[in-house]
């Protein structure tokens, strides 16, 4: 447990020493909030679907979560290479504790960017429909936070340079952040872009996240969760199983 | 303690271990010595259970490290030959990092971690970050950080690397000081053929991926009739100049240097 905790806290530790990343990780999510979020608001207000801004508060935030905790995952790339991921490899802790701690340090991280796009929402103008289900919200964020750190170290795992790097954050996390309905309703969608966005997991992130803070979930608070939580467990058994194959 | 039956290693189609067999006996300080790229490094990782090797057989103190890896893992401590360490963290952090996760009781803990920092002359940095330390320091803290925990077996990867006199000398003093108080087995590989023939008890010379001699220093001087370990070694491997590509990890440090300079 104590291995555990020490990685967790290493993963908090850098993060909160590196104020320049901090501030550069939410520029991206702010320009969507802002610029989509009044730029679309018109558009969309015309369409008859309300206040744009309400509706892509919880896709941003999504987005934020999906790529701080990807990127924590795949940051073990400058770990192999910079030598210190063989320092915990040879160290007498069963490999699924080390990358359990790693896994939970970059989904904490993700976490705490994501409660503070949420703040610039709600000072933006976001306002959540029932303040009650605050505390549920954040256990969605902390899902989804954990669901992508997972997928991250599974990835993590296997790279080995730079160019992967770019192949994932182009192929993968990119397709998963505008495949998820964050940007846009799940309702009427074209058939083929209707089915993509069901095997993209933040979909049902967003959508939970969506049900929570406006109430408007498509598919149900039920189903999203139950989808979130299992797949949450397979990228974790996923990241566990390459994370202990590696080879230096 | 160690028992290393017809190791081989393949990287495609590179033999980089071939048909390696030895034995280090309990408290025995032994030293493998090669030029540059014979596949010293490459049999320390598969002893370690960061590679798998391609066949053959590897016991640790009784255990498979490719089977039982975390058992076998208990086992061992080890100086790496390439840097380990945590750059983002302050000395004191990595040394603690390291304590927790070789389950160094609490008790002993700061104590211990404050008499190493001092004695490779490290304490009055210790809250300074790593990334900020000079090449030479940062193996001093590698070194300490070694000595942390007082395991069975000892691998040290080329841990002179770089070192002045003083830090090399205190190394081998506390090397061998484990080795007799502690009955500590050590596996060295080093360049400096002095240190080895100061402090191992057997020496076995690998070049081109296996092992062409082995037994004492005072062995291996009769066998090839050299007065010195260093001309002992210069027959048995020739004297052409060995090269080592650049790997990855080459590349990426220079990329690394280019968009951080932080780093």
């Amino acid at each position: 447990m104590s291995a555990i905790y020490i990685l967790w806290l290493r993963e908090l530790k850098r993060y909160v020493r590196s104020r320049a990343q901090i501030v550069a990780s939410l520029g991206q999510p702010l320009l969507y909030l802002l610029v989509l979020g009044f730029g679309l608001g018109p558009v969309f207000q015309k369409a008859g679907n309300g206040s744009y801004l309400q509706f892509v508060a919880p896709g941003v935030i999504s987005m934020t979560i999906l790529f701080s905790a990807t990127f924590s995952g795949i940051a073990m790339l400058w770990d192999r290479q910079f030598g210190f991921l063989k320092e915990t490899l040879v160290a007498p802790v069963p490999r699924i504790e080390v990358m359990i701690g790693r896994t939970l340090g970059g989904a904490t991280v993700a976490l705490i960017q994501g409660t503070l796009i949420l703040i610039a929402c709600l000072l933006a103008g976001f306002r959540p429909a029932h303040l009650s289900l605050f505390p549920l919200a954040f256990l969605m964020m902390g899902l989804i936070a954990i669901v992508f750190a997972a997928l991250g170290t599974a990835f993590g795992s296997i790279l080995q340079d730079m160019q992967g790097f770019q192949l994932i954050m182009n192929f993968m996390v990119l397709p998963i952040f505008f495949l998820s309905g964050a940007l846009f309703p799940l309702a009427n969608l074209p058939r083929p872009l209707a089915i993509i966005t069901r095997l993209d997991p933040l979909t049902y992130g967003v959508d939970a996240l969506r049900g929570v803070l406006i109430n408007a979930s498509h598919f149900g608070f039920a189903l999203d969760t139950s989808l979130l939580c299992a797949i949450a467990m397979a990228f974790l058994a996923l990241g566990g199983y390459l994370f202990s194959r590696i080879q230096l | 303690m160690i028992q290393v039956h017809n190791l081989v290693k393949k990287f495609g189609d590179f033999t980089a271990v071939n048909n390696i067999s030895f034995t280090v006996e309990a408290g025995e300080i032994f030293a493998f010595l090669g030029p540059n790229g014979a596949g010293k490094t490459t049999t320390i990782k598969m002893l370690t259970t960061l590679l798998h090797p391609t066949s053959g057989k590897i016991e640790l103190d009784g255990l498979d490290p490719t089977i039982h890896q975390y058992q076998a893992r208990r086992t061992f401590g080890i100086v790496f030959q390439d840097p380990s360490l945590d750059s983002e963290q302050t000395a004191y952090e990595n040394m603690e990092l390291h304590a927790v996760l070789y389950k160094v009781s609490r008790k002993v803990r700061a104590e211990r971690i404050e008499q190493l920092l001092k004695r490779f002359e490290l304490w009055e940095r210790r809250d300074d970050y790593v990334k900020t330390f000079s090449g030479g320091m940062k193996r001093r803290l590698e070194i300490a950080r070694g000595f942390l925990h007082t395991p069975k077996i000892l691998f040290l990867d080329e841990p002179t690397l770089g070192l002045d006199p003083q830090t090399r000398n205190q190394l081998w003093t506390h090397v061998k000081h484990l080795n007799e108080t502690q009955k500590t087995t050590v596996f060295l590989t080093t360049h400096y053929m002095d240190e080895a023939d100061r402090v191992a008890h057997r020496i076995a010379i690998i070049d081109h991926g296996g092992i062409v001699a082995q037994g004492t220093s005072q062995q291996l001087k009769q066998q090839t009739g050299s007065e010195s370990l260093e001309q002992a070694f210069l027959a048995l491997t020739g004297s052409s100049i060995r090269d080592e590509s650049a790997t990855s990890a080459d590349q990426m440090r220079q990329v690394a240097k280019m968009w951080s300079p932080r780093r």
